[in-house]
């Protein structure tokens, strides 16, 4: 056995997935918790933006009713986006990542924790105060519920996107443009699916079928994107 | 009880469009440590990466008690500590947690009480609450060096462990890798000092 | 056979020399019979009138656009899987090529709706989806250059590529899906049945198009070996 012949008793830690998980996700959580701006720069940027577009297109209730749901679902997505970064950069600049990669913790687990905790830290806090936006626009109960339940579903989906986007730019020359470009069109069917499903109630239909879309849309990323970023983050290490 | 032992065959690697290294090959056995030397840009540190895993080699193998590392790196990698030109302290923690996590990182379950002993060992006792952002250069190598006091791993990959160190940070790890050593741990070190306990071979790159 | 002699960068440099000539060549003899038939032989529409044809350009480029994409993604699992560098390098030579005909299918297609639909533009599922597709490109070029280590940059763009390829089919459905709930399905190929002449100009364009795609890229990955071999002996004994 190899690791009984190691002569200084290295634990034979196979490593499971969930101690992966669970170790990056309290340590990233405990940086944002340690380091709160980036996460209300998200929501500051998000409420701002938000409450920029009835100065540009004016305040009449039927047309920011009508608009609202979209709005607000771009203004997330672009909140999301500007806090992708943050999940690898860092690490890659002080050395953790090359660390984490040589770890005997298996990668999809402690890559799954990092977005985890990413979403925890943006797309949750984005979820939950989509509702208030929501009736600066004039927005029904129906309506702020399926939009709700749309971000909620959707931001997830987000973050693991980004994830691999922003794990294939580290290092690379162009930053934030070239991730815009990497990611945003990428980003194209959850926005379409989860603003169709607020707008979807808003007109009187069932907002089920695209939040049904957006569940399998999760799936299919939980699914296939951590390996995708697993498999980015070794090439970054290269 | 079959002694831990380190190989390397053929090892070729290049970077962009200069060829750093060809056809490098090397033994460690336990107890010993190999020197790398070489002049800056000769590739010292992609050999280590290399070793380590994190940088694909064009051609070559790396064995770890006789497999190959690429075909079963769990072994390897319980055994590996690799350390680089960059620390992977993060600031916002204090070194106490910084050297937790690490260790937790590599599957080591440590007391408290040891944590405390390590750093108190590496002379940062009374500022191991503090964040790692108000640290010297010095002393957050110093964690390093504590961390290198806890991790029972028995292969040292390090990259110009000396930096940054002050002359009794120096001998502090001299009498680490000492005790490394006896304990049948080995290592590949990048360095350009004198260290106490002598290399058993010194490997130059980049001729 | 050995088909790794034909994967050294330096035999196939050769080979895409001699090669590239007769893809062009093919392509401008499929060109010309296609652009015959298309705007000599085949009919005028009852409906669109002369305006029609420019389907004989517009329909082979977005074929070719979605075609390309998905060789170069193949081309990007195969540097990935085997570690081949060629195959890396012929993934970053087709991108152009695709960006282009991705382009020109937009462009022709915005000609095509002024005077058919009275407007440039259509939010329609597959313009929409086809500007997504031009912005995949335009990310993977952009992610291949971005890297000092240029085989960095082939891994990286090679798997974006991958995730870009299972994503298309969900962008498409998207927006189709967005499209049919918004504005109804307004846009639609005239509902007649297409004169055989028209398929066969189609055709002939397309494969014309395919052709000049072989050449072009060919003649581009020779321009990339060279540069990234350009220190290697045999480069050199090209130049004396």
């Amino acid at each position: 056995m190899n690791v009984a012949a190691a002569p200084m008793g290295a634990s034979p830690h196979p490593g499971s997935f969930a101690a992966g998980f669970a170790w990056s996700f309290s340590r990233d959580l405990k940086l944002s918790v340690r380091h709160p701006g980036e996460t209300m720069l998200v929501i500051a940027f998000f409420v701002l933006v938000a409450s920029l577009f009835p100065l540009g297109v004016g305040a009449e209730p039927q047309l920011l009713q009508r608009i609202g749901p979209g709005v607000i679902w771009v203004c997330a997505l672009l909140a999301a986006f500007l806090s992708l970064p943050g999940m690898f950069a860092s690490d890659y600049a002080d050395g953790s990542l090359e660390q984490m990669t040589l770890s005997p913790l298996p990668m999809p687990g402690w890559a799954s924790g990092k977005i985890a905790a990413h979403w925890v830290a943006t797309g949750l806090p984005l979820t939950v105060l989509s509702p208030l936006l929501g009736l600066q626009y004039g927005l029904t109960a129906d309506t702020l519920l399926a939009l709700a339940c749309a971000l909620a579903i959707g931001t997830p989906v987000l973050s693991l996107l980004g994830a691999a986007c922003t794990a294939l730019a580290l290092g690379a020359r162009g930053g934030g443009m070239l991730l815009a470009l990497l990611a945003l069109p990428l980003f194209v069917p959850v926005l379409v699916f989860g603003a169709g499903a607020a707008e979807a109630q808003a007109s009187g239909l069932s907002a089920a079928p695209h939040l049904s879309i957006l569940g399998a849309g999760l799936i299919l990323a939980v699914m296939g994107l951590p390996p995708a970023v697993c498999a980015a983050v070794r090439i970054a290490m290269d | 009880m079959s002694a831990a032992r380190l190989s390397a065959r053929g090892l070729a690697c290049s970077r962009g469009l200069a060829r750093l290294f060809r056809d490098v090959s090397f033994e460690v056995g336990a107890g010993e440590w190999l020197a790398l030397r070489g002049a800056n840009g000769s590739g010292k540190t992609t050999l280590l990466r290399c070793v380590a895993g994190l940088t694909r080699v064009d051609a070559g193998e790396v064995f770890w008690d006789g497999e190959s590392t690429r075909a079963d790196s769990g072994a390897f990698r319980a055994n590996l500590l690799y350390a680089g030109h960059l620390p992977g302290i993060k600031d916002d923690l204090s070194a106490e947690e910084n050297l937790q996590g690490s260790l937790a990182l590599r599957g080591v379950a440590v007391s408290t009480k040891a944590i405390e002993g390590a750093l108190a060992e590496v002379g940062l006792a009374k500022r191991r609450r503090l964040p790692a952002r108000r640290l010297s250069a010095g002393q957050r190598r110093r964690i390093g060096l504590a961390r290198l006091a806890l991790d029972p791993a028995a292969f040292w990959a390090l990259d110009e462990p000396l930096t940054a160190l002050d002359d009794e940070g120096q001998r502090l790890f001299g009498r680490l890798l000492e005790r490394h050593l006896a304990a049948g741990g080995l290592a590949l070190m990048a360095t350009h000092h004198d260290l106490a306990p002598a290399p058993a071979r010194v490997m130059r790159i980049g001729e | 056979m050995n088909w790794f002699f034909f994967a050294s960068p330096s035999t196939f440099y050769r080979l895409a020399g001699r090669m590239a000539p007769w893809f062009f060549a093919l392509a401008a003899v499929l060109g010309a019979a296609g652009l015959y038939v298309g705007l000599v032989v085949a009919p005028t529409d009852a409906q669109q009138g002369e305006v029609y044809r420019i389907i004989f350009i517009h329909v082979p480029a977005s074929w070719m656009s979605m075609f390309i994409y998905f060789v170069m993604a193949c081309y990007g699992a195969v540097s990935l899987t085997f570690n081949t560098r060629l195959a890396a390098m012929m993934a970053r030579a087709l991108a152009p090529t695709g960006a282009m005909f991705t382009f020109v299918a937009l462009w022709t297609g915005s000609f095509w709706g002024r005077p058919t639909w009275g407007t440039y533009w259509v939010w329609d599922a597959r313009i929409t989806s086809e500007l997504v597709l031009l912005f995949l490109y335009f990310g993977f070029i952009a992610l291949a250059n971005a890297f000092e280590d240029p085989r960095r940059g082939d891994r990286a763009a090679a798997l974006l590529a991958l995730i870009g390829l299972v994503n298309l089919p969900i962008i498409y459905f998207s927006v189709l899906w967005w499209n049919t709930l918004h504005q109804g399905s307004s846009v639609k190929l005239t509902g007649s049945t297409m004169h055989i002449a028209m398929l066969w100009g189609m055709l002939l364009m397309a494969f014309s198009f395919w052709m000049y795609s072989i050449g072009a890229s060919l003649t581009r990955v020779r321009a990339i070996i060279l540069d990234r071999e350009r220190r290697t002996h045999w480069v050199r004994g090209l130049a004396t």
